[in-house]
Parts: structure tokens; C-alpha cells; sequence
């Protein structure tokens, strides 16, 4: 088994996450993205975990689990937000809340 | 009995002296606590504030009778023990004289030594001071002196302090007696006043600034005395200040007593330095006895004392504030002319007298400054008494006048006689003037042409008190006046006195001749004031009335004492008994103490006193015959051009107002003016102006420069630096969150990046 290629894959995902973070308008595509980014982490923390074994290890399997069930609850008040954005202004794009500048 | 003795003695009792005369500090204190007393709380008492007044001087009265008892029986316990002392005199050792108080031990050794020169070289001391009365010699115990360190100024230690001797004894009694009366008699005679607090209180001070004075034991605290009297009587004489002649009075008093004050500090500068920077009285006294102050020393410095005393006591030509002091209150009057103010000036060459002594070569001269002075001064004061119709002017000249006697008295040694003269005085003039208040009182006015006249009727108890008052003022046998009076003559003559030179007084005969013509003028005007005022026809108006018992029980006291002062120094040839001759003469004057010049005293003379008294009989004979007789040349001013010039010149005080008024002050005040307008323009103007175009320059220069180029262009650039800074950063917030996420991301990208490179 190649630890290379996981963190490959891990970084493929986390770019394309955060390419799609910034770039895209839709708020439920950024939330998307977001997980991308997570499940990202999360592979990266498996791999390392596979890798070093057993005793070790299990800490590693135990974080990313830890990290789904955050990336739950943050999917929950990301997709509420993006709900009353929508209803506040008939509208997703994140271009036109910008009302908090300078 | 030799000087020694007394020395000796005086070394073993100075350090016992008895407690009151240590603590005779509580006479003036008492009055200057009821001072203090009756400004902050004499409105809110019964009876205003005069019943503390009259407390306290009654008090110091009572300490002053004290003082003067204690130093009595002080004189006498020395004579005592000089006597059984008498025999060892002449085997007195220094080791003995030196058991004493250390502080007096010095003195009583230089004296011993002195003692035992005599016998052998008698001239060593300039006279052996006894010329009349064998065993009067040397008779005066020391002072009892008490100091405090007042302060310390450039190493020179200013001390305060009391002395007693004799004179300030004497003094005390006097001034506590007479203010007492005039404090009682104020009462009535203020009563009703619209300052009658104020009054009290300023009378307080006044007596506890001359009580002040005569207690002092330098001259610093002298001339502390002596302005407060000034200011006391300053405000005293303005008490009604609302009219203008009265505030201008009190002026006038001022000023003219700064003339003389300027004498005064030099006088005293001179002293001071003479003796080797010391203010204390028995130490420049004696140093000038002792010739350690040259005769020029002391010269210069009687002559600057003179001029003080020539203001303050109103000796010819600087007595013109005196008349004008009778714009106060009768009372204040009495108490300036009597007791306090006037005297003040009698009372300093009186205990400076070595400096005068030795200053003005009294002993051997036959005319000299101050007797000239005192000569002139009461001639000129009894001529002027003639052209007053005002009663109280009339005896403010006739205060001149006898102030001349007692300043001429001691002009020419005499004195005793001077101070005799001023304790005489004292009672018959506060009599005198206290009588006048009371008629003034009576009649509401104190012209006597007009208003006057007559009175004997309505005032009795005044007239009696008055009439010994005068009789006491002329000099009849056997009142106070006379005793003194002649023997201040017989000082002037030199009756007695065993030839000129050191040894004795010379004989004053141009100042006699003077001084005998004044006691014809005295009588004169006394009898002319009398019958203006007490006969012929009362051509006032009004129902006049006498005065309440608090203003005659005074006048009774004073008429009293006026007629039995004389007495206290009757001269042995009159006196009863030995015992009783000459008391005043022994208990008040310090012969033979260390600080006294030696003088010689001129006896008694029949011839003199029947004289003297002839005098005053053809002065109070012409003045009734011309007055209650109407004999004599009335009219004479209407007819004769002379004699009309010649009372003119009286009636203006010979032109010395004029000549103040408009010659030395008018004469000074316009080229003063001119000069001080000039300078003005031209110095202080030009200094002013000067500062005040630089002043503009330098604010315009800041201004343009400082302010508005540097100061406010670096403000202005902060202020748009920071406006472009904050335009430029709000483009960064653009309220876009993906934006924010991008620089976010970018900033973790560049620290991985570095995080790459560094490790």
C-alpha cells in the first residue's frame, strides 16, 4: 500500500474543495466544496493512521470520526444559513451579501 | 561712698531681681490683648468693648504702681547696703566684684577698676557727677533687663526685651495713669459714637504701643514703638474721618512724622554701626560714655535723632502737625499731648542721652543745637498761643511750648528738670485738655470767641479743675508747673555750678533769656484762655450744662495730681525734710550707672524762683488787666500797621503751612511732575513700546512660520495621510466572504511556503 497515493488523492480533493470555496457563487456548492475539504482531511488522517499500525493508529480512525459528526452539525447551520439567505432574498448567490463592507 | 560700691552691689542683686520687675513685660501686653479682644468681640459685649479697655489699663496701671514700688524699694535696699558697704569700698578686689552674675560681673569689674583709679586720678572720669548733695553720688542700681532672641539676621542676633530702670518706671506710671483717665472719661465723651468700639480699641493699642516703646532695651524695638504710635495716632486723630479737614489732619500728622522717622533710621543706622552692629541701648550708651563711639559718630547721630524728635515731640519747625492734631477726639488729644505720642521723642533723647550728651558737647557749651531747638520751640509755641481762639489750639501751642522747655532742658543738661517737667506736664496738661472737652462738650464747640464765655456759672466743677490746670500751666508757687518750670531755669542758668569746662554745665544764658520770656507768654495766655472761656459774657447758645461724673471725676484726679506733682522733687532748700528732697531726682535718674553720662545738677535758687515767679506774675497781671480790666491798648492791630502785620503773621503760624504747602510741596510737586511726565513719555514709554512692537513682530513671525507653515501643515499632512490610508484599505472590506477566504487562504499559502523553505 502506497501512503503516496492517498495523500495524492487528499490533496487532489482539498484543491478542488478549495477551488470551489472561493470561486463558486452558490451557496450550497461552497457548503459542498467545504466538505470536500474535510473529507480531504479525513482521508489523510485514515492513510496516516493505516500507516503507522494498531496501537497508534486507532487515534487517528477515532479523529476522523470525530470530524464527520462536526462536519454533520456544520452542514446543518451552513444549509439553515443558506435557507434564510434564500428566503430573506430570493437568491443564493454569495455576491449579493455583501452588505458588511467598507 | 564711691561708684565701686554701688557696682558691686549691683553685681550681687542683679541676679535676684525682684519678679515684677522681670516681668514687666504684662504692662503693654495686658492693653494689646484688649486690643485684640475688642476687634473681634467688642461689638457683642454690654458695653462695647469699653469695659475691656478699662480693664486692662487699669491693670496695667495697677502693674506700673508695682513696678515703680519695687524699683523704689529696689533704690533704697542699694543705698542701704552701699552704706554698710561703705567702709570696705576701697578694698573691693576684682576677684570679689567677679563673684557676681556672670553677665554683670564684667561690668562690675571695669567699674572696681575705675573706683580704685579715682582716688588717685579724679579727672580719669570726666566729673564726679555730685556737685549740690554730698551722698547723691552713684545711687542708681543696674536696669533689671529681661531678653528674648527675636532673630537672627546675618550673625547679628536681634534681641526684644524689657528694661527698668528709673525713667521707664517713671514712664510707666505716667502713660498707664493718664490713659486709664482717658479711657474712663472717653466713655461720656464718645458715648453714642458711631466707632466707639473702634475707639477703644485703638486707644488700647496706642497705650500698649508707648508702653511698648518705653520698655524697650534696643532701638530696634524702639523705632517698632515709635511707628506704632505714629499709626496709632494717625488713626486716632482721623477717628472722624468723614470730614475732609479731619482725614487731612491725620495726613498731615503722618507725613510730617516721616520727615522726622527718615532721621530717625539714620540716627539709628549710625548708632548701630558705631557701636559695632549693636542695637542695645546700655551698649551704645555705654560705648559712647566710654569714647569707643567717636564724638563725631555721635554727633552725626544726635543730629539725625534730632530731626525724629523734632517731629514727633513738635519742635520748631516741624510742630505743625500738632495744632492740626486736634481734630480728634478731645480725649485722643489729651492722651497725644499728655502721655503718649509727644513725648515719645522727649522720652528717646532722654535714654539715648550719652549720645547727646557726648554729641553735642552739652557739658562746656554755652549754646548747643538742641537746647537752641527746645529754646526756639517754646518760645515760638507761647507766641502762637496768643493768635488761637480755638481753646484746644490754644493748648496744643502751649504742648509746643512746654515740649520746647523739656527738649531745652535737656539741651542743657538738665536732665532731670526735662523729665520732671514732662511727668508735670503730663498731669496738668491732660487736665487741661480734658477740661477743654469738657467744656467743648458743654457748648458744642471749641471757639472760644464765639461760643465761649462766661461759663464759671454753669460749670463749676470744670472751672475749679481748669483753674488749677492754668495756674499749674503758668508756674504760680506752689503748683506742679512752677517746680519744674524753674528748674529747667536754673538748669539753663547753671545756678550752682561750679565753673564751665568738663566739670560742669556751661551756662545757657541766651536760652535762659528765652526760656524766661516764654514764662511771661505761658502766664499771659493762660489767663487770656481762662477768661475767654470761664468770664465775661457767654455769647454762645444754648443752655450750657456740666459734664457727668465720669468726665469730672478725671478732672478732679488730674487737678489733684496737678497740684501736688511738684512736690515729688522739691529742692532741698524748700523741703521739710532732707529725707523728702529731691525724690524724683533719686529714684528716676540713673547717676552713676554705667549707661549715664556724669552730669552736674544746678541747685535751687532763691533768687531764680522769686524771679521766675515775678515772671509769671506780670504775665498774668498785663493778660487781666488787659482782659478782665479792658486797660491797655485794644484796638492796637486796627491802628498800627505793625502791630497788625505782626499778628498776621502769627495768625498764620508764621506762613510755615504756606511755606510746607505751597513752597517745599508746590515748589517740588510741578518740576516732579514735569520730570516724572518726561520720564514717563520718554523712558517708560519707549521701554513699553519697545517691548510691545517686538512683541508683535515675534507673534506675527510665529504665526507665519511656526504655526501655520510647520505646525499646522504636519497636522494637515497626518490628517490626509490617514484619510488616503483608510480610502485605500476600505477597497480591501468589500464585504465579499470570498474574498476575505481568498486572502485567508493566501496568507496560509505564503506561511506554507516559508514553513517549506525554512525547514
Amino acid at each position: 500500500m502506497l501512503l503516496n497515493q492517498y495523500l495524492l488523492l487528499a490533496a487532489v480533493l482539498f484543491c478542488i474543495g478549495v477551488y470551489g470555496v472561493l470561486v463558486r457563487r452558490n451557496g450550497v456548492m461552497v457548503l459542498m466544496s467545504i466538505e470536500l475539504i474535510l473529507n480531504a482531511v479525513n482521508l489523510n488522517l485514515v492513510a496516516f493512521a493505516a500507516d503507522l499500525g494498531a496501537p497508534l493508529g486507532v487515534s487517528g480512525q477515532v479523529f476522523a470520526l470525530f470530524v464527520i459528526a462536526v462536519a454533520a452539525a456544520e452542514v446543518g447551520v451552513g444549509l439553515a444559513m443558506v435557507l434564510m439567505l434564500y428566503r430573506n432574498s430570493s437568491s443564493i448567490d454569495l455576491d449579493t451579501v455583501d452588505l458588511l463592507k467598507g | 561712698m564711691t561708684v565701686s560700691s554701688t557696682a558691686l552691689l549691683a553685681a550681687e542683686t542683679a541676679a535676684d531681681a525682684p519678679w515684677l520687675l522681670e516681668n514687666v513685660w504684662l504692662v503693654p501686653a495686658l492693653p494689646a490683648l484688649s486690643f485684640v479682644i475688642i476687634l473681634f468681640f467688642g461689638k457683642k459685649l454690654p458695653f462695647k468693648g469699653a469695659e475691656v479697655g478699662i480693664t486692662a489699663i487699669s491693670l496695667s496701671f495697677l502693674l506700673a504702681l508695682g513696678v515703680g514700688g519695687t524699683w523704689i524699694q529696689r533704690v533704697d535696699n542699694a543705698e542701704a547696703e552701699a552704706e554698710s558697704h561703705s567702709e570696705e569700698a576701697l578694698v573691693v578686689s576684682d576677684a570679689e566684684a567677679g563673684l557676681g552674675d556672670p553677665d554683670t560681673a564684667g561690668i562690675a569689674g571695669v567699674e572696681g577698676e575705675q573706683a580704685l583709679a579715682t582716688p588717685l586720678a579724679a579727672p580719669a572720669v570726666p566729673a564726679a557727677p555730685v556737685v549740690e548733695a554730698g551722698g547723691e553720688a552713684g545711687h542708681a542700681p543696674t536696669p533689671v533687663i529681661s531678653e528674648l532672641d527675636w532673630y537672627t539676621n546675618g550673625g547679628t542676633t536681634h534681641r526684644i526685651g524689657t528694661l527698668v530702670d528709673g525713667l521707664s518706671a517713671m514712664m510707666l506710671f505716667v502713660v498707664t495713669f493718664i490713659s486709664l483717665l482717658v479711657h474712663v472719661y472717653s466713655t461720656d465723651y464718645v458715648a453714642g459714637d458711631r466707632r466707639y468700639t473702634h475707639f477703644f480699641a485703638f486707644l488700647s493699642l496706642f497705650s500698649a504701643a508707648m508702653l511698648f516703646m518705653v520698655l524697650t532695651t534696643n532701638i530696634l524695638q524702639l523705632i517698632v514703638g515709635w511707628e506704632l504710635v505714629g499709626v496709632c495716632s494717625f488713626a486716632l486723630i482721623g477717628h472722624w474721618w468723614e470730614e475732609k479737614p479731619n482725614s487731612d489732619a491725620a495726613l498731615k500728622a503722618f507725613l510730617t512724622n516721616r520727615v522726622g522717622d527718615i532721621g530717625l533710621l539714620v540716627g539709628m543706622i549710625i548708632l548701630f554701626f558705631a557701636a559695632g552692629q549693636s542695637f542695645d541701648i546700655v551698649d551704645i550708651n555705654e560705648k559712647v560714655i566710654s569714647g569707643e563711639i567717636s564724638h563725631q559718630l555721635a554727633f552725626w547721630g544726635a543730629i539725625s535723632l534730632t530731626a525724629a524728635v523734632m517731629s514727633k515731640s513738635g519742635q520748631f519747625f516741624l510742630h505743625t502737625w500738632l495744632p492740626d492734631a486736634m481734630a480728634g477726639p478731645t480725649p485722643v488729644s489729651a492722651l497725644i499731648h499728655a502721655a503718649t505720642m509727644v513725648v515719645a521723642g522727649v522720652y528717646m533723647i532722654a535714654r539715648l542721652y550719652p549720645v547727646f550728651f557726648e554729641g553735642y558737647s552739652i557739658a562746656g557749651s554755652s549754646i548747643g543745637v538742641l537746647g537752641l531747638i527746645g529754646a526756639t520751640t517754646t518760645l515760638a509755641g507761647g507766641l502762637l498761643a496768643f493768635a488761637q481762639d480755638d481753646i484746644k489750639k490754644v493748648l496744643a501751642y502751649s504742648t509746643v511750648s512746654q515740649l520746647g522747655y523739656m527738649v531745652l532742658a535737656l539741651g542743657v543738661g538738665a536732665w532731670t528738670a526735662g523729665l520732671f517737667h514732662l511727668f508735670t506736664h503730663a498731669f496738668f496738661k491732660a487736665c487741661l485738655f480734658l477740661g477743654s472737652g469738657s467744656v467743648s462738650h458743654a457748648v458744642h464747640s471749641f471757639d472760644m470767641k464765639k461760643d465761649m464765655g462766661g461759663l464759671k456759672k454753669w460749670m463749676p466743677h470744670t472751672h475749679r479743675t481748669m483753674m488749677i490746670g492754668s495756674i499749674a500751666l503758668a508756674g504760680l508757687p506752689p503748683l506742679a508747673g512752677f517746680w519744674s518750670k524753674d528748674e529747667i531755669l536754673a538748669g539753663t542758668g547753671g545756678w550752682g555750678l561750679t565753673g564751665g569746662g568738663t566739670g560742669g554745665n556751661g551756662s545757657y544764658v541766651i536760652l535762659l533769656v528765652m526760656g524766661c520770656i516764654t514764662a511771661v507768654l505761658t502766664a499771659a495766655y493762660t489767663t487770656r484762655m481762662v477768661y475767654l472761656t470761664f468770664y465775661g459774657e457767654y455769647r454762645g447758645h444754648g443752655d450750657p450744662h456740666e459734664s457727668g461724673p465720669r468726665i469730672t471725676g478725671p478732672l478732679y484726679i488730674l487737678a489733684f495730681m496737678a497740684t501736688i506733682a511738684g512736690f515729688f522733687n522739691l529742692p532741698s532748700a524748700v523741703s521739710p525734710t532732707e529725707g523728702f528732697a529731691h525724690r524724683f531726682e533719686h529714684y528716676v535718674e540713673p547717676a552713676g550707672a554705667s549707661y549715664f553720662p556724669a552730669i552736674a545738677h544746678a541747685s535751687f535758687n532763691w533768687g531764680l524762683a522769686i524771679f521766675s515767679t515775678l515772671l509769671v506774675v506780670v504775665g498774668v497781671g498785663a493778660s487781666y488787666l488787659y482782659y478782665f480790666r479792658g486797660l491797655g491798648p485794644h484796638g492796637l492791630t486796627e491802628r498800627n500797621s505793625t502791630a497788625r502785620a505782626g499778628f498776621a503773621f502769627l495768625k498764620n503760624k508764621y506762613y510755615l503751612d504756606h511755606l510746607y504747602t505751597d513752597g517745599v510741596a508746590g515748589g517740588t510737586k510741578g518740576p516732579l511732575a514735569r520730570a516724572a511726565y518726561w520720564f514717563n513719555q520718554h523712558v517708560i514709554d519707549a521701554i513699553v513700546d519697545g517691548v510691545g512692537r517686538g512683541a508683535a513682530a515675534t507673534g506675527i513671525f510665529v504665526y507665519e512660520k511656526i504655526d501655520q507653515g510647520a505646525v499646522d501643515k504636519t497636522v494637515n499632512g497626518i490628517g490626509r495621510g490617514s484619510r488616503g490610508a483608510g480610502r485605500g484599505l476600505s477597497l480591501a472590506q468589500n464585504g465579499r466572504v470570498q474574498t476575505y477566504a481568498s486572502f485567508l487562504f493566501a496568507g496560509v499559502a505564503a506561511l506554507a511556503g516559508i514553513f517549506v523553505v525554512l525547514v
